[in-house]
């Protein structure tokens, strides 16, 4: 019997320009139920971090409570981690962001501890435009707790005890364009294709980006009667079109596929490509994207792919003019100026 | 792609590497597992099943498993599959009471063998258990041919060969030895239902090189020599001794010159030291003896003064490659090399002879003068004749030899029974699965960076006294179940069940080595570059679903696989199942 994952890894891996194999930025072995969607989400972590040749030591992933929050474990085990309060990893994301904003933020969260307890935090990070990328592992259900309904259950949706959700959901999506979010995509962890290329562009964006995974609790809320089974996203899910993300670094000529709609400058120089399928959403427009989503409800489907981005996006660094250095590399001589300064600012004040 | 056909036994077993690679298809992993488990009676039968010699094996094969295993593949040297062999030998109990029973009552059919190597004892075994009466001839004064004349007691000790040559003579087999059958004639004359032929290729090769009129008293065969240090009529040899040849022939020479009294012994090589035909460990094995090897030395003459020998010239060449790999060896230029030496033992290959077989007998013989054979029955054109081990296509291994003999004794028992030979009865297999718990499996899933241990040897100078003395001491029981415990049990197979999928992805997130991919299907070729690893090594298949739901198969390349079950531990549906696959080549008695 074991329950260990072997140290073997294929002699071919392919290793990105920091001459690391995907194997770098994997964590210790799910312990979630077996084929949970997080899983899949973590390896989509995994895969998008080493694509991205981020060095490990550069990211740090927080949470807060839940199976959801469980996973930093199951992935990145060399960066830094922090598992917080919950519903109140927003908070310990924006403090440490203030301190240093060197880092890539990752936050990791699920339907409970952002719709429910974390309502409140949800709302007013994004308000603040904090640069972090918010993944929301959405099950629709608690399964830590033998699986109630959550705040993101669709109004008659079932679990596996059959009892009818009678309550209207949360749309995250939604919630957060209404909030201001300048980076607002929905997914789907049994779609890598898409949802890989999702996370990389979230991470090259600044601001607060936000991905809506839908992620089936195979367990408690993988039945016939449910809206977030692996079965019902599959046959309901309706992508925006497809993304492509091309890392600064990749010269652009080489990409494979041309007709891209639109070619997005990121901020840190990377390109973004959406190939439209469908014309009925504007992704740079905050109304266009509003309604797609309720169109789409309207019609019992669910909408998948990048739903908005704001190219101006400006974050809560710039809005604040905040010290381009990090606060923790700033001197002593320079957080306490002396008394001279201080005599400088009073006389500057009366 | 076409999905996988799992009804077709050789897709499983070409997954279980040394298995396959074994020209007698033992199957290796399980008899792994029962070491591990310290059934060493039932490990060793497994083995006697199917290669009848396990003691011999276990010492002497040439391992054609060892290379393919899976583990060289993961990490770096195999699993010691054939010391473990060894180790079920050494350890086992009395399992005389567990080999098949010898009817009295015979059937009536009368088979000759002529020869009493491994093909010829490998058919006798397979028959007398069936009720033949069968008749072996050998011009050694016992049973084992070359396994007892070519292979030095150093590394295969008496007791070991007698032990399991006897299993076999003790079924009733009428024996006749140190009789040298001159023709296949009068053997047919004897009206025999049957004859097998397995003579082995008994004549070593010369080189006729100026001055060996003058040497011949100091120049052996390597074979000859052998035998004639085995049956004790040579018991020492010069002090400067020449080894000319780079296989295993020479390897036995030079390290039983070295117990005999050589002093400077030396081989040499005409081709480099990467080229030599000797095993990689055999090699090793005289270089640890203190054995120097001079490779690229083309012999040119014996070096003759006053009508005795003083050495050998060599001429030293290198060696150049053609595009397609073709091997030239262009001399240096450099002066002829000047080597003394007492004795010269020539060990540079052996090939067959038949002067005893008459002509117009029916046997066909082709133009390299061996006899036309067909490759599965192993019978001659005289449907009554059969050939195996070395005698029936040139030299190879006491394996082969087993291999061939149990198909031979197969076609021998159709054609006593009147029914056609080319009617192959398939092999035995079974698949079932070893799901104990959630995580529980009923072998040893886990899979660990674990280095191969290294079977300890008595001391050299011991051994340079002691030409009997047995050079290597077998693993002992604890380090053999480490040893073991390095079985990666590719027999435990990955089985995927399309219609249970449900295609979360959990196999492809937790496979260690990303051996599955779910994707559009495609051909082979242009599906192997979109897996989620490089599917680069095209000895190994990939295994293909048929179409599910969302239109994708699961792709799953076989190259790498730990057999580590984690895929089956993760799939929330059970679609992924770890069955063990047993196969067995259908032979007489199983």
């Amino acid at each position: 019997m074991s329950y260990q994952i072997p140290k073997f890894r294929h002699p071919d891996l392919p290793v990105n320009e920091l001459g690391y194999t995907k194997a770098a930025y994997e964590g210790s072995i799910s312990t979630l139920c077996a084929g949970c969607g997080h899983d899949s989400i973590s390896g989509a972590l995994v895969r998008a971090c080493h694509e991205l040749s981020i060095e490990p030591h550069k990211i740090a992933k927080l949470s807060g409570i839940g199976c959801s929050s469980k996973t930093p474990t199951y992935f990145l085990g060399k960066s830094h981690g922090f598992n917080s309060v919950h519903g109140r990893m927003p908070s310990v994301v924006t403090g440490a962001a203030m301190a240093n904003r060197e880092l890539l933020y990752l936050g990791v969260s699920g339907d409970g501890d952002t719709a429910s307890i974390g309502m409140g935090q949800f709302a007013h990070v994004i308000r603040r435009n904090l640069n972090m990328v918010y993944i929301v592992m959405n099950n629709g259900c608690y399964g830590l707790t033998k699986g109630q309904d959550s705040a993101t259950a669709d109004e008659g949706s079932a679990g596996k005890k059959g009892d009818v959700n009678p309550f209207n959901a949360i749309d995250l999506c939604s919630t957060a364009l209404q909030m201001g979010a300048t980076f607002v995509a929905r997914s789907f962890s049994g779609d890598k294709e898409q949802l890989v290329p999702l996370i990389k562009a979230a991470m090259s964006h600044r601001g607060f980006a936000l991905i809506d995974v839908i992620s089936p609790c195979v367990t408690f809320n993988n039945t016939a009667a449910s809206t977030k089974s692996y079965e019902f996203v599959r046959d309901h899910a309706e992508a925006t079109g497809t993304v492509d993300f091309v890392p600064m670094r990749q010269e652009i000529t080489t990409s494979s596929r041309p007709g891209a709609a639109h070619e997005v400058t990121m901020h840190d120089g990377s390109v973004l490509r959406l190939y439209e399928d469908a014309d009925t959403l504007n992704p740079f427009d905050r109304r266009s994207a509003m309604m797609a989503l309720m169109d789409h409800q309207a019609e019992g489907t669910i909408l998948t792919g990048l739903i908005y981005l704001d190219k101006n996006s400006r974050d809560l660094h710039d809005v604040l003019e905040t010290s381009h250095r990090p606060l923790n590399q700033l001197e002593e001589g320079e957080l306490c100026p002396g008394n001279k300064m201080l005599v400088n600012i009073n006389a500057s004040l009366r | 792609m076409k999905p996988t056909d799992l009804k077709n036994p050789e897709y499983f077993h070409k997954v279980v590497d040394c298995q396959y690679a074994c020209p007698a298809h033992t199957p290796v992993p399980e008899y792994i597992r029962l070491i591990a488990a310290q059934r060493y009676s039932d490990a060793y039968m497994i083995n006697w099943y199917s290669n009848v010699f396990p003691g011999v094996l276990g010492r002497t094969c040439d391992r054609p498993c060892e290379p393919a295993c899976r583990r060289v593949r993961v990490e770096d040297e195999p699993v010691a599959i054939c010391r473990l062999k060894r180790v079920a030998a050494d350890n086992k109990d009395d399992i005389s009471a567990r080999l098949p029973a010898v009817p009295k009552k015979k059937n009536g059919k009368r088979i000759a063998l002529i020869g009493a190597g491994p093909a010829s004892l490998t058919v006798a075994r397979d028959l007398a258990p069936l009720g033949y009466s069968l008749d072996m001839y050998d011009n050694q004064f016992a049973g084992g041919g070359m396994m007892r004349s070519q292979i030095p007691s150093f590394r295969l000790p008496l007791t070991v060969l007698d032990e399991e040559v006897n299993y076999i003579l003790d079924m009733g087999i009428d024996a006749t030895f140190d009789i040298q059958v001159d023709s296949l004639k009068q053997i047919l004359d004897k009206d025999y239902d049957a004859v097998f032929v397995g003579t082995g290729a008994p004549r070593g090769k010369g080189l006729n090189l100026p001055g060996l009129e003058d040497a011949r008293d100091h120049v052996f065969l390597g074979i000859d020599w052998l035998a004639s240090v085995a049956f004790d009529h040579t018991d020492k040899i010069g002090k400067r001794v020449l080894v000319l040849g780079g296989g295993n022939t020479a390897m036995d020479c030079c390290r039983t010159a070295m117990r005999l009294g050589g002093e400077d012994v030396r081989v040499v090589v005409r081709s480099p030291f990467e080229d030599m035909k000797a095993s990689p460990w055999e090699k090793e094995d005289a270089m640890g003896e203190g054995i120097p090897f001079y490779n690229n030395h083309v012999p040119k003459e014996f070096v003759i003064e006053a009508g005795v020998m003083k050495g050998m010239l060599f001429e030293k060449v290198e060696a150049h490659y053609d595009e397609d790999g073709k091997r030239s060896l262009i001399p240096t230029g450099e002066d002829l090399v000047f080597m003394e030496a007492d004795d010269v033992l020539m060990a540079i290959g052996q090939e067959n002879a038949f002067p005893w077989i008459e002509r117009d007998l029916g046997v066909e013989f082709d133009k390299w003068d061996m006899p036309v054979v067909d490759k599965s029955t192993f019978q001659s054109t005289n449907p009554k004749v059969f050939f195996g081990g070395d005698s029936a296509f040139g030299p190879e291994n006491i394996i082969t030899a087993v291999a061939h003999g149990h198909q031979a004794a197969i076609s021998i028992d159709l054609l006593c029974r009147g029914e056609a030979v080319s009617k192959r009865p398939p092999p035995m297999t079974n698949l079932a699965s070893q799901k104990m718990g959630v995580h529980e499996w009923s072998y040893d899933n886990a899979v660990a960076p674990d280095p191969r241990y290294a079977v300890p040897h008595a001391p050299l100078e011991k051994l340079l006294k002691d030409r009997k003395l047995e050079v290597e001491l077998g693993f002992d029981p604890a380090t053999g179940y480490k040893e073991a415990e390095r079985c990666l049990n590719c027999d435990v197979q990955t089985v995927f069940e399309e219609v249970r999928c449900i295609e979360c992805d959990a196999c492809v997130d937790i496979c260690p080595t990303d051996c599955i991919t779910f994707t559009v299907n495609g051909p082979e070729e242009e599906l192997r570059t979109r897996l989620s690893a490089p599917a680069i090594n095209l000895s190994q298949d990939l295994y293909v679903s048929a179409d599910l739901p969302t239109k994708r198969v699961m792709v799953k390349d076989e190259d790498v696989c730990l057999h580590c079950g984690l895929c089956a531990e993760r799939c929330p549906t059970g679609a992924w199942d770890m069955q063990k696959f047993l196969y067995n080549v259908s032979g007489t008695l199983v």
